[in-house]
């Protein structure tokens, strides 16, 4: 089979994408269509005095002016977090609210205060310069840990203090005893860096308001047009659902940022009700850098203890998350369930405690990117790890080693279980693959040439396929994490498969095909792949997490397994033999041992002219199913990297880099090694160059590619990646899931290996050459002074 | 952003005080000033075009003239709002003293931007603010006393 399972197909979707004849977002050109064109707040913190729209209303092409008042006075409902986390006092979180244009106050660069609807984009980007907007300042507090100062600045009167929830998990009296215990306490002040998440297509919607039906139809850049449609209709009362249509054409990437249902999608719906319009709206690249919900942005202190033998005795960690200046739909689960309870890492931790309070600041409101909450919590393990072998004149690997998780299902004690995996085996390839017997003879010949060769290991574990639905809603999450597919077998024997998966790069044109094309040994080209759209799919709960393939494929097995038992009946009928007989191979479904057989289409067309069927049987061959997960999946990996630093310039090459994934069962290699590849790019992007940045009035600096670092090839060496699975036992196919490993797992390995080079473990990421250099010159001093 | 500078003026220190005060000059002199109104003894309004990187602007705005003492120094202070491009804020003490080529001008000037402006422009706003101020002593020296070649900022 060169189509199945473990096969490298070339993906399908590619020829569109390849030749320019993708259908995206901004390519629904509908009769009647107007451009809307925001008017944001150029300050960071400010009241509203007034809006002064005349100006604007006068020029040329101006449809209409709208704002904030009128918005909440068509009773649009705010914005809101779909996640409720707890304090550890029991109070629930404290979550401002949030108007899709501002009414009063605004509260980051960005906060959109009304919206301009013109003929052209030109006239109403124009006329969005001429609506005159009175601004009251207000003092400004753009970084978390002066938002929780005495005195800061108050942003949202709901939350005092700008403290959304102050939440714990782990047993503290347990974390201290073991630090207590420790022979040797690594103790270190971590920042994850935030980064703007830069989707290649920027955000867009197309937004139609059909008055005869009053029905709506919204075109839109989404990970999820079934949650958007949901929480565009019980929350934001645009609609109710059978008056709303999501469509989530071919989308330019998402990393996260398309999850969320953002300001302008909600305005864009409600004013093509308001104007009669077609409403349509494409983020410029600078619109994105202040709207597209940014990642990371963590402030971490860590205590890990150990013993003598290296065995880690307690760890703690105390953490103050960034949520910007109003909580977006996934944003408080990200710093606590994604991100805490992956603290215990690949090790045998038996005593951990974290502590997360989130908090307010004039910044763009963050929320999950590329890893969500895993990056944050593998970052800072890692680092703890290999600076805590370092201290203790350990190899990193054999301190890890000794610490992994080797026996399975284990039970960290922030409420994970690791179902399966083979740590030492990742260590071992990735070790093999790197070689790191050779590394210091690299390092020796390095110096010859005047450079620091440096090397970093990152042993990740990740939690995937998000998410048993009755366990996260436990947890405070307002919906459920299962997925559902359709499969239908037309009379002519293609099959169509309508998944709530949503692919934007991920190939599941392809990778979904195969399990399909395997299952009924049928041509791959039989098999189409339909998602997107609220009135094609029934529901869907759309792609983030890792989770379309574990999660997604799943109901896709699931659904197969009832079209398979009814294939088998009817063939057993017609053939007349028992069902247990029938087998299903090379395009026949066939009695076994005999010569006879139907064709997979006479079977198709047997069940839709009913001419035929067993007694009792509907007519028809389509099947449908819901799958929940019974847990999360545990993607886990080494990922190693070595660097060379230039000690005059700072500047520092990433010289290779080795991945060993655990994914579980493969589908795609092709697509896997491009999903890593594609992670790795976004890590080693933050560990190197990316970095948002703000000054201390709230404005953000870094709005243009001049300013913001994205990694280009050049950054990049050629990716060594190997796999070495344990198969998952929670579902049905034994996938993991491969999408944020790369993102994930890599960040740490790069500032590692830097910090090896240099010999100095305080370096924060970006390591910018500057930074690098700084770094450098401490070590220097430091030698000096002794 | 902050930034000090000091021309040397081929003028008396009265010629560059009341040129200093006087609207007709400074609206020649200011680069990009198309509209420059006395609205009281010590305000104006001004409307100024500029181009910083990649963003063009119309800044409309007041500048008030403060702790006068003539003819030695005053503080200038404005406030200029650029629509989606952003604002711009700041000002400026200027000190006037004799020397034998003429008069010295001191400034000290800071500056604040916000917005677009800020976004792509932050790394280019000093760049752009020492060519603009230099550009404004040139013209202002060739006003009161013909073509010079500028004194180092």
């Amino acid at each position: 089979m060169t189509t199945g399972i473990g096969a490298r197909v070339k993906r399908k979707e590619d020829k569109r994408f390849i030749t320019g004849k993708g259908k995206y977002t901004d390519d629904v050109r509908m009769e009647n269509q107007a451009y809307a064109a925001f008017v944001r707040s150029p300050v960071a913190h400010a009241n509203v005095k007034s809006i002064d729209k005349s100006a604007a209303l006068a020029m040329e092409g101006v449809v209409d002016v709208l704002d904030g008042h009128q918005l909440t006075g068509d009773g649009i409902g705010n914005i809101i977090c779909g996640w409720a986390v707890t304090s550890k006092d029991g109070t629930p979180m404290k979550m401002g609210a949030w108007s899709a244009l501002a009414t009063q106050k605004v509260r980051y660069v960005g906060d959109a205060v009304a919206v301009v609807i013109a003929d052209t984009q030109q006239q109403a980007r124009l006329a969005a310069e001429a609506v005159e907007v009175e601004y009251e300042e207000l003092p400004v507090v753009a970084f978390a840990d002066k938002a929780l100062a005495e005195g800061a600045p108050q942003i949202h009167d709901e939350a005092e203090g700008n403290l959304i929830y102050d939440w714990d998990i782990g047993d503290a009296a347990k974390a201290d005893a073991g630090l207590a215990a420790a022979k040797h306490i690594t103790e270190m002040e971590i920042t994850n860096n935030r980064l703007s998440p830069n989707p290649m297509e920027p955000r867009s919607a197309v937004a139609t308001y059909d008055e005869a039906e009053e029905h709506y139809t919204l075109y839109t850049t989404s990970q999820n047009p079934h949650v958007a449609r949901l929480v565009l209709s019980a929350f934001y009362n645009v609609a109710p659902e059978h008056k709303l249509r999501v469509i989530a054409p071919d989308v330019g990437g998402g990393f996260g940022a398309k999850i969320y249902i953002y300001p302008e999608e909600i305005t864009c719906l409600w004013a093509s009700m308001k104007t009669n319009r077609s409403v349509k709206w494409t983020a410029d690249r600078s619109e994105a850098f202040i709207t597209d919900a940014h990642g990371r942005d963590h402030i971490s202190t860590a205590k890990m203890g150990f013993d003598e033998n290296g065995k880690i005795t307690g760890f703690k960690v105390d953490t103050i998350a960034n949520l910007g200046a109003y909580m977006s739909l996934f944003s408080s689960s990200v710093p606590t369930y994604l991100y805490a309870t992956l603290l215990s890492g690949q090790y045998d931790i038996q005593n951990l405690h974290a502590n997360v309070r989130a908090v307010y600041t004039n910044t763009v409101p963050v929320d999950a990117y590329r890893g969500a909450g895993r990056p944050e919590a593998c970052y800072l393990i890692e680092r703890m790890m290999e600076t805590a072998a370092r201290e203790m004149g350990m190899k990193p690997a054999e301190l890890r080693a000794k610490n992994f998780v080797k026996e399975f299902p284990h039970e960290t004690p922030v409420i994970m279980t690791y179902d399966s995996g083979d740590f030492d085996a990742n260590l071992a390839q990735a070790e093999a693959a790197a070689d790191v017997a050779g590394f210091a003879k690299r390092k020796e010949e390095a110096a010859k040439r005047g450079k620091l060769r440096g090397l970093g290991y990152s042993c990740y574990i990740e939690a995937c396929g998000i998410a048993p639905s009755a366990a996260v809603g436990g947890l405070g999450a307002g919906v459920g994490l299962w997925e559902s597919a359709e499969v239908r077998v037309n009379p002519v024997g293609t099959i169509e498969i309508l998944t709530g998966s949503h692919s934007h790069g991920q190939g599941h044109e392809t990778t979904f095909a195969q399990i399909v094309a395997e299952r009924f040994d049928l041509p791959i080209d039989n098999v189409s792949i339909v998602h997107g759209d609220t009135d094609k799919v029934q529901f869907g709960m759309g792609t983030y997490g890792s989770r379309s393939g574990a999660v997604g494929m799943s109901a896709i097995v699931k659904a197969m397994d009832k079209v398979e038992a009814k294939v088998r009946k009817i063939a057993a009928h017609q053939l007349e033999a028992s069902e247990d007989d029938i087998v299903i191979e090379g395009g026949e479904v066939k009695v076994a041992g005999t010569d006879k057989a139907l064709g997979w289409h006479e079977i198709g067309l047997a069940a839709y002219t009913a001419h035929n069927l067993p007694p009792d049987m509907e007519p028809g061959l389509k099947e449908s199913a819901f799958y929940d997960p019974s847990n999360f999946t545990f993607p886990a990996g080494t990922y190693i990297c070595e660097v060379e630093v230039d000690p005059e310039t700072g500047v520092t090459e990433v010289v290779q880099f080795t991945a060993s994934d655990d994914f579980g069962t493969i589908i795609n290699p092709m697509i896997v090694e491009g999903q890593v590849h594609g992670g790795l790019a976004q890590g080693i992007g933050q560990a190197m160059l990316e970095q948002v940045i703000y000054d201390d009035d709230g404005q953000l600096i870094t709005g243009s590619y001049m300013d913001y670092t994205m990694p280009r090839a050049a950054d990049l060496p050629n990716f060594s990646v190997h796999h070495a699975s344990t198969v998952c036992p929670g579902n049905p196919l034994g996938m993991k899931g491969c999408g944020e490993a790369g993102a994930i797992g890599s960040p740490p390995a790069v500032i590692n290996a830097i910090t090896d080079a240099i010999g100095n473990n305080d370096l924060a990421m970006p390591a910018t050459p500057q930074n690098v250099w700084n770094a450098l010159q401490a070590v220097s001093a430091a030698q000096a002074a002794e | 952003m902050d930034m000090t500078g000091e021309h040397t003026i081929a003028a008396s220190r009265d010629d560059v005080w009341a040129a200093l005060n006087d609207v007709d000059v400074l609206r020649a002199c200011i680069p990009g000033c198309e509209e420059l109104e006395q609205t009281s003894d010590t305000t104006m309004e001004a409307v100024v075009k500029q181009k910083i990187g990649p963003v063009k602007a119309t800044f409309k705005g007041a500048v008030e003239l403060q702790n006068i003492d003539a003819p030695k120094s005053y503080t200038i202070q404005g406030e200029g709002q650029g629509g989606v491009a952003g604002f711009a804020k700041g000002g400026a003490n200027v000190t006037l003293e004799d020397v034998p080529e003429g008069t010295l001008l001191r400034y000290e000037a800071h500056a604040q931007v916000g917005g677009k402006l800020a976004r792509l422009g932050s790394r280019l706003i000093d760049a752009t603010a020492k060519k603009l101020a230099g550009k404004f002593f040139d013209n202002f020296q060739e006003h009161l006393n013909g073509p010079a070649e500028p004194e180092e900022g």
